[in-house]
């Protein structure tokens, strides 16, 4: 029993290895690719359209939509950024039902690295909407002395958001675990089923938070609203 | 250890690379299919906005022209009607008018035709009288009508009263020439003799007479001096028949000419 994919080892040298973590993400990573090249290379751009198009029409639309929905004014120039992180997270999520299969963000270094690029991710856009200037004020205010107590929140909900998507992810495989060794039949599968509901609500949690720390930096404004509005 | 940091290090990197190969191959695609697909429906939409526009214009300038062009037939009928009543009482007027110049000349022609066959009638009529007395004459008494006639032409003379035998010889003495003794026929030197004698012998004087053949008179004899005048002719005879051929044709002719009338 092991707690994370990273200590499955498939290959060391010193200080490089390849671990099940990195392995089953290349495995998405390559599914989600060879996926959508083999349904855009033929793009209809009339009225008539094959299904799969349409399901990944539906699924590109449905999250600009919903990037739209949390405030920001152009998703098309975040939609790159937060529709990876959910479809990433939710295609992990859902190969947990293949057998074998890992699911990368049961590593705590997936979600941590994923919680860092949302932690990158978040000034950067910041700096590109209001220039370098106009972003570091946002730190200063309401006034000067909020600088200190600014910056431990950025700080601390990067970590909040990597830590909360590990302890999802690696719950669900725990418990499908220890589940196993009480009860073999029946009741695991129950928690498969319920497994992947919540994996698909972690994808849009995480993804929805990313977006609405983006836009707390990208919109001049107090940053206090954005902060009351992420989910504990 | 939880947080492995080489793991850490490669899933960002995986990630950024997945958000680069996933904007290239799905967002951008997509995203371009689905502005270029409502580019497309935009610019029909706005291309059939246009057409119905359009349409609309063309009904509403179809709709005025058909106004105009029911306007314009109903004074076309209007005013085509009212040519052919006109036309139609004129060339009425015109087929009265024909039929009335036709009527007179029918009635002209009809007239005409009458007075000619009353003509002819007549003198056929005389013809006829005067060979039948002729010829009833010559086979009864074995005389001509000639002969009959200054016979009875003198014994006429010799029958007239004293009175007018009186205002003959007056008006005889008064003239500047002779008398004249018309016939329809050429006398004879024997007739002349008698008639000169007979003459003679009636005003008691020597008459000077000039003898002239009329054949107008047809059967008959004339004496005339100075505005006396004495004749015995079939033309007496034949007077009343003619007034009662006469009076027949013209009953005849109106009863003719009653079903033609217009």
């Amino acid at each position: 029993m092991h707690l994370s994919p990273d200590e499955v080892l498939f290959w060391h040298h010193g200080f490089l290895k390849l671990n099940a973590t990195i392995v089953f993400t290349w495995v998405l990573m390559f599914a989600l690719t060879v996926g959508s090249w083999l349904v855009t290379r033929r793009l209809s751009m009339g009225l008539e359209r094959s299904r799969w198009q349409n399901v990944l029409e539906m699924v590109v639309t449905g999250i600009e939509k919903q990037i739209e929905d949390v405030g920001l004014k152009r998703p098309r120039a975040y939609i790159g950024f937060l529709g990876t992180l959910f479809l990433f997270v939710a295609s992990a999520s859902l190969s947990a039902v293949l057998p074998g299969f890992e699911p990368p963000t049961a590593s705590l270094s997936t979600t941590a690295a994923l919680a860092l690029c949302v932690f990158a991710a978040v000034p950067l856009f910041g700096i590109e909407e209001q220039g370098l200037g106009g972003y570091l004020r946002s730190y200063a205010e309401p006034t000067v002395l909020m600088l200190p107590f600014n910056i431990i929140s950025e700080l601390s909900r990067t970590l909040a958001l990597a830590v909360r998507l590990f302890g999802n992810m690696m719950s669900g495989g725990m418990i499908l675990g220890i589940l196993l060794t009480i009860t073999p039949f029946l009741f695991p599968i129950v928690m498969t089923a319920l497994g992947l509901l919540t994996g698909m609500v972690q994808a849009y949690i995480f993804t929805i938070l990313a977006a609405v720390y983006i836009a707390a930096a990208v919109r001049n404004a107090p940053r206090k609203p954005a902060e009351a509005a992420s989910p504990t | 250890m939880l947080i492995d940091w080489f793991t850490l290090g490669a899933q960002a990197l995986n990630f950024l690379v997945l958000v680069w190969l996933l904007k290239r191959f799905l967002y951008r695609p997509i995203l371009d299919a689905v502005d270029a697909r409502e580019k497309r429906i935009a610019s029909e939409l706005a291309d059939a906005a246009a057409k119905q526009v359009e349409a609309g214009k063309e009904r509403d300038a179809f709709n005025r022209k058909n106004e105009e062009f029911d306007r314009q037939r109903a004074d076309l009928f209007r005013k085509a009607t009212e040519e052919v009543k006109g036309e139609r009482q004129r060339l009425l007027d015109a087929a009265r008018k024909e039929a009335d110049v036709l009527a007179a000349k029918r009635q002209e022609a009809l007239k005409n035709a009458t007075e000619n066959l009353t003509q002819e009638l007549r003198r056929r009529t005389q013809d006829e009288i005067f060979a039948i007395a002729r010829k009833t004459l010559s086979d009864l008494a074995g005389a001509s009508l000639e002969e009959r006639l200054i016979e009875t032409f003198t014994r006429r003379l010799r029958d007239l009263d004293a009175k007018t035998k009186s205002e003959v010889s007056l008006a005889l003495k008064s003239t500047q020439g002779s008398a004249v003794f018309s016939s329809a026929f050429d006398l004879s030197e024997e007739q002349r003799a008698a008639l000169q004698q007979a003459l003679n012998v009636a005003f008691s004087d020597a008459i000077p007479i000039r003898f002239e053949t009329v054949p107008k008179l047809i059967a008959g004899v004339e004496f005339s001096t100075n505005g006396r005048k004495f004749v015995w002719s079939i033309s007496d005879y034949l007077s009343s028949m003619e007034a009662g051929v006469g009076e027949w044709l013209k009953e005849a002719a109106e009863n003719r000419s009653i079903p033609n009338a217009p």
